[in-house]
């Protein structure tokens, strides 16, 4: 029940606020709609930190494909949307305009979350028996090769891009999908299930032979960070209406791994702190955009000598507070 | 059958740039165990190289020896650019956890991408001629002068090498650090100077690999490094990841095989062929053709 009134409030808070930031209530706290952007770009970037680090750094196993199940979700829930959303609103007709948008929006999202998890599983199974340096490169090229498998399907519109997507997700959306990532990721990690991930990272060999079932845990746990990169996807077309495969390039995938790593692999609020990080020193960067990403490497590679776990290690933010300050965290998951 | 053998010598000559790629590749993993992800970025690097290297030499005529110049010129200076990266961005790593060497090697390919094009400006550059240029006809197959020599000079640089790490004492360290770094350094063998040679040798490679494509696909741009190096890299995986016949077969492998698709199948596959060998390298014989499976010991 407790649960639950959280949940609720959560809900009803990101309503506000989503009406407070879009000036619904009064203009007066209305932000400018580059800002909003920003920060709704932010939240997808949160959903695609937290989900890789639960393989990356939760599991262990270094996936740099991340782009192309975002890519899977954003295009199957656009052409849902986009081909039978007028079907679906006509069915729907009973509800007002925004529950219409909510609905396809969550069915667009459930779709590419389930063909982006199926992905996951058909990569996973064979490329988890992999270890270290060959997973990561076969990945990176089952990530490539979902892209170009997309830029050649017509009915998403090959190499033009796919435009004409509603626009149903907003900041509301989007953030409440951050949060339910977020869940998501953080009871995994501290349920027995999370605890074998973690045996995996700190010694798959070990794990084994204490009894994991290694391949089964890994493969379910990418199977489950596919599937909220689907969700990512999903709200990222939506929300910018137009979808292109130039946005899910390997680069893509190496931004993704930039947020987590700056934020510490094996740190759920690290990865939101790295994801919000990373794109405010994008946005904050814009004027010197040719020297933006010449900087950021650069700082990649001094993190890695001076400090490789990344700026929160294992750790989680509350846990660097003060004892006394500390609300409801239960004690940090076993570090290396 | 004609078109056969024209797809063949022009997946040949593509192959051997893949495999003078991959060479670096290989012998960096052999002997630090890390895939270094800025080696196609070297490649790049040893294109624009030889591009600043031939305008200076622009006055003279086209000519063999200018050739020689600009190729040794810019495998001299990627040869440094090699050592500098292992020593300031790899060695301070090199006792850390391999997940960290990988990060840091992507670090370095992002940094390298994006100081060229601020450094060179991000438009494509065209590479000028460096020798007087000829068409052979043999029966129904065209081979230019430039396939001609991309293909022979690669083939002189493999046997160089070959006889390097064969048969000179600084190749015999070289395999001794490969073999295990640790017991190499029980030797009384300075494994950092072998690992710096490593650098230099592969990164020599990886230019001459860029003056040789300079000379056939004139156009070069700082990006041009990433599909290579990745498509070179899937070709030492292929031949068996550390062994180095192995990288010159895979490279070859790649090259033809690529051709062939682009040629009887579609061209926007191209690039997916490559990724799609090395899945199933991966998934059938991990080890590569070439390669030895090593026993995983607790």
């Amino acid at each position: 029940m407790k649960k639950l009134a959280t949940g609720a409030a959560v809900v009803a808070a990101l309503w506000l606020v989503n009406a407070l930031l879009t000036g619904t209530l009064t203009p007066a706290t209305r932000i400018s709609p580059y800002f909003l952007q920003v920060l709704c770009l932010a939240g997808i970037n949160i959903i695609l930190a937290v989900s890789l680090n639960l393989i990356n750094g939760f599991t262990g196993q270094f996936s740099i494909g991340h782009a192309g199940f975002m890519a899977i979700g954003g295009y199957a829930s656009a052409y849902l949307t986009v081909n039978f959303g007028d079907r679906m609103r006509g069915v729907l007709g009973f509800l007002p305009e925004p529950g219409q948008n909510g609905v396809l929006l969550l069915a667009g999202i459930a779709l590419g979350a389930l063909l982006a998890g199926v992905a996951g599983f058909l990569v996973g199974v064979p490329s988890l028996r992999l270890r270290g340096d060959y997973l990561a490169i076969v990945t990176l090229g089952f990530g490539e090769i979902i892209r170009v498998f997309i830029l050649n399907i017509d009915a998403v519109g090959g190499a033009r891009g796919l435009s004409g997507i509603p626009k149903l997700a907003n900041f509301f959306w989007i953030y409440l999908f951050a949060a339910i990532s977020i869940l998501v990721v953080t009871r995994i990690v501290h349920s027995s299930f999370g605890r074998t991930l973690i045996a995996i990272r700190e010694d798959e060999i070990a794990a084994e032979a204490m009894g994991v079932d290694t391949t089964r845990s890994k493969v379910t746990s990418f199977i489950v960070s596919s599937a909220l990169a689907g969700v990512a996807g999903a709200l990222f077309g939506h929300y910018l209406m137009y979808l292109h495969t130039n946005s899910f390039t390997f680069l893509k995938s190496i931004e993704i791994i930039i947020m987590i790593v700056i934020g510490g692999l094996g740190s759920i609020t690290g990865s939101v702190i790295g994801a919000v990080l990373y794109i405010g020193l994008t946005e904050g960067l814009r004027d010197f955009q040719q020297y933006r990403m010449v900087l950021f490497s650069f700082l990649l590679v001094l993190l890695m000598i001076v400090r490789p776990q990344g700026l929160l290690g294992h750790r989680e933010f509350l846990s660097l507070l003060p004892r006394r300050w500390r609300i409801g965290v239960d004690a940090p998951p076993a570090s290396g | 059958m004609s078109t056969f053998l024209q797809q063949l010598v022009n997946g040949l000559s593509l192959g051997s740039i893949y495999a003078l790629i991959a060479l670096g590749y290989t012998m960096v993993y052999g002997v630090l165990r890390l895939i270094n992800f800025a080696h196609g970025d070297v490649y790049m690097l040893g294109a624009f190289a030889g591009y600043y290297l031939s305008r200076r030499l622009q006055g003279s005529e086209p000519s063999l020896v200018s050739a020689l110049i600009v190729m040794a010129g810019s495998m001299l200076t990627c040869a440094v650019i090699g050592i500098l990266i292992e020593r300031f961005a790899y060695r301070p790593v090199r006792r850390a956890s391999r997940l960290t060497l990988l990060i840091t090697a992507i670090g370095v390919s992002l940094f390298i991408e994006n100081g060229a094009q601020l450094v060179f400006g991000p438009d494509p550059k065209f590479f000028p001629s460096l020798a007087p240029r000829a068409d052979f006809h043999m029966g129904p197959v065209r081979v230019t002068s430039e396939q001609l020599t991309v293909i022979v000079v690669s083939l002189l640089l493999m046997l160089a090498l070959r006889f390097f790490i064969l048969k000179t004492r600084t190749g015999k360290a070289m395999r001794a650090v490969s073999f295990s770094l640790d017991a190499a350094k029980l030797m009384g063998i300075s494994t950092d100077g072998i690992i710096a040679v490593t650098f230099a040798l592969g990164s020599a490679l990886a230019a001459a690999a860029g003056v040789l494509i300079g000379m056939q696909i004139p156009k070069i741009d700082p990006l041009m490094g990433i599909v290579y190096g990745l498509k070179a890299f899937v070709a030492a995986v292929l031949g068996g990841i550390g062994n180095i016949p192995g990288a010159v077969l895979g490279g070859l492998l790649i090259g033809v095989s690529e051709v062939m698709v682009v040629g009887y199948l579609s061209s926007t596959y191209r690039d997916a062929i490559a990724f799609g060998i090395l899945i199933l390298v991966l998934l059938l014989r991990p080890q590569g053709i070439l390669g030895r499976v090593q026993k995983e010991k607790v």
